[in-house]
């Protein structure tokens, strides 16, 4: 048992649904004890990386160890991974209390025992008095805790989290995330954590693999997929980003590639005001939309491209309330992000013909 | 929805006609069994109770609704069986043929029952050789049984989905466990739908029996033929009728207290 072993090592993972690579060649080493996530739009192979972990596909071609075994050949009974299922999947002829202890039936844990570490893990997520209710009988942030319960009570490896966050209000998901959170750090067990909410990932992450059709796009800490995306599809799909394209980027930065910069990092002043910025740009205001904390502008440049702006609602916020008002806009060039540098690269501040 | 006073009037009519149109003729049964007159003659000239005293005498009528029973109970547990095997195989795995398979299992309750008796027949005296007798007619009753269970378990399974089965296998269910614990009670009431329809079928059967039943099993529809047209074996045949009509009548009511508390859990 070393630490240096990977919890769940993904090899040249491929899986193909007729014509259709749904996985494509996916390399992947995840760290024990981790909170991971895998993002990505639906179709994008997150959900079925996450089930062929869990062995419920075989994969087409590759491998997939855990701790250092290969399982890519086990049954889901086999393998020590347990799931959290986005439906929950609770059994709704038996108890929560059955359902909670179901994992120890089949492993052969006598009644007595099995009932006791049940009800201990339904009093860590705060259900101790609802042991003799039907699933049917809870709602839904209820059945969610009862799953965490049913999957952590057996002490996997590995916990799998298939959107398990998907089907709640807003305020119950937020309420779950830090419980969610917590959880992992008191078992300290691997947690792998599939979403489409790229703020719930970046939220609880202690890394995050970013998924475009079947394959990795990008790997990394939050800030760092944040900060730094590594391609247009992370720009866009992780928060918003201005993406300036390689006709734009030579009019507004004066050199070629594909460059995006957050909103939050571009500001903003009426025209003729001192902007402190590295490099500034001037346009139009086109919309103003008020989002509470804080206030999108919308501006179109004079360089024929449209910006988005984030400015906080706070203090020191300039009215620049007014469409159509000329205002000039700055980002500093550490806030530039190179998505892609044309070929050949290195083009950075190189002359152009 | 508000309905007009005549509309409402006149859906009431209909309703009571149709109801009528049913029932009636059972009343007429019920009350004819116990009638004076041999040959059924309405208004009943007189009441007695001695053709019920006759029927629960007669060794024919009973022998007959013994071996009636038999015969559905066994065709209905083959059903069962079988039916679940079909359905779960073609539901949960994938395989070159499926379709073609499921459009097979199902053909029996479409095919006019005198073809299936006479292929049966065919089959069974010519094609294996083998005497007709309670064990082709169980065969027989199953080929169409097996059906009606298929139907309403298939019907289940692709509602309920995999995500149960997933979930069990997950907490390290094998196969079998899976089945037992998970699978099977969620089939349960529909199995007990389609194993009461399957009785039916079998219970009242008469075309496909006729081929295919050795000359000594006489179920109880073969019996009631043979004895519906008979001088004194009328009314007693019409006692029959009514104990089936009664005892018809126990499976439904629990049939629907079962849909109806499962209505409530969901």
């Amino acid at each position: 048992m070393t630490g240096a072993q990977p919890a769940i090592r993904l090899t040249g993972l491929t899986k193909s649904f007729g014509n259709v690579n749904a996985v494509d060649g996916v390399d992947l080493d995840i760290v024990e004890g981790e909170f991971f996530s895998m993002l990505g739009p639906s179709g994008s192979g997150k959900t079925t990386v996450l089930r062929l972990i869990a062995g419920f596909e075989k994969p087409t071609s590759g491998t997939i160890s855990l701790l250092g075994q290969d399982v890519t050949d086990r049954a889901p009974f086999d393998r020590d991974v347990n799931t959290v299922f986005q439906d929950y999947a609770l059994f709704p002829h038996m108890s929560v209390l059955d359902n909670v202890a179901y994992g120890l039936r089949v492993r052969g844990v006598s009644k007595r025992a099995r009932y006791e570490q049940a009800r201990q893990a339904l009093d860590t997520v705060r259900l101790g008095s609802f042991v003799d209710r039907k699933p049917s009988q809870l709602s839904g942030g209820q059945r969610q805790r009862v799953a965490l319960a049913r999957a952590t009570v057996v002490q996997p490896k590995v916990l799998l989290l298939d959107e398990p966050l998907g089907a709640l209000d807003l305020k119950l998901r937020e309420q779950m995330q830090v419980e969610l959170k917590e959880l992992q750090r008191n078992l300290g067990i691997t947690f792998i954590f599939v979403t489409h909410d790229q703020q719930e990932a970046l939220t609880l992450s202690d890394r995050i693999a970013v998924f475009n059709e079947g394959k990795i796009e990008q790997l990394g800490t939050p800030a760092e997929i944040y900060e730094r995306p590594s391609s247009p599809f992370v720009a866009a799909f992780v928060g918003t980003s201005n993406i300036f394209d390689d006709t734009v980027s030579h009019a507004l930065l004066g050199r070629a590639g594909t460059h995006s910069v957050r909103p939050e990092k571009v500001s903003v002043t009426t025209e003729n005001r001192p902007l402190a910025a590295d490099c500034t740009a001037a346009g139009t205001l086109a919309e103003v939309i008020y989002v509470g904390s804080s206030t999108q502008l919308i501006v179109d440049l004079d360089a024929g491209t449209r910006v988005v702006v984030l400015e906080q609602n706070d203090a020191h916020r300039v009215a620049t309330t007014e469409r159509g008002v000329r205002v000039t806009i700055g980002w500093n060039n550490s806030d530039i992000v190179t998505l892609s540098a044309p070929a050949p690269a290195p083009a950075i501040l190189a002359p152009h013909p | 929805m508000r309905l007009s006073r005549s509309a409402r009037g006149l859906l009431a009519a209909i309703t009571a006609v149709v109801l009528a149109l049913i029932y009636l003729p059972l009343l007429v049964v019920f009350v004819n069994s116990f009638s004076t007159s041999q040959n059924l003659t309405w208004p009943p000239p007189g009441f007695t109770l001695g053709w019920w005293a006759k029927a629960f005498q007669s060794d024919g009528a009973l022998d007959a609704v013994l071996t009636s029973l038999q015969v559905a109970l066994a065709s209905t547990a083959v059903a069962l069986v079988l039916g679940t095997l079909i359905s779960l195989g073609l539901q949960r795995f994938e395989f070159f043929g499926r379709d073609a398979i499921s459009l097979l299992v199902i053909l029996p309750i479409a095919l006019p029952g005198i073809v299936t008796g006479i292929a049966l027949n065919n089959a069974f005296r010519t094609g294996l050789g083998v005497q007709l007798s309670i064990l082709t007619l169980i065969i027989a009753h199953a080929t169409f049984c097996i059906v009606t269970v298929f139907n309403n378990v298939i019907a289940r399974l692709r509602r309920l989905g995999t995500s149960l089965e997933d979930a069990s296998s997950d907490l390290g269910a094998g196969i079998w466990t899976t089945f037992r614990l998970v699978t099977f009670p969620q089939l349960r009431s529909a199995l007990f739908a389609g194993g009461l329809l399957a009785f039916a079928l079998s219970f009242d059967e008469i075309i496909v029996t006729t081929f295919t039943a050795g000359s000594s099993v006489k179920t109880l529809p073969l019996w009631i033929l043979d004895n519906l047209f008979r001088p004194n074996q009328a009314p007693v045949v019409n006692v029959i009728a009514v104990v089936l009509v009664l005892v018809s009548i126990i499976p439904i009511y629990f049939a629907q207290r079962i849909a109806g508390a499962e209505k409530v859990v969901r």
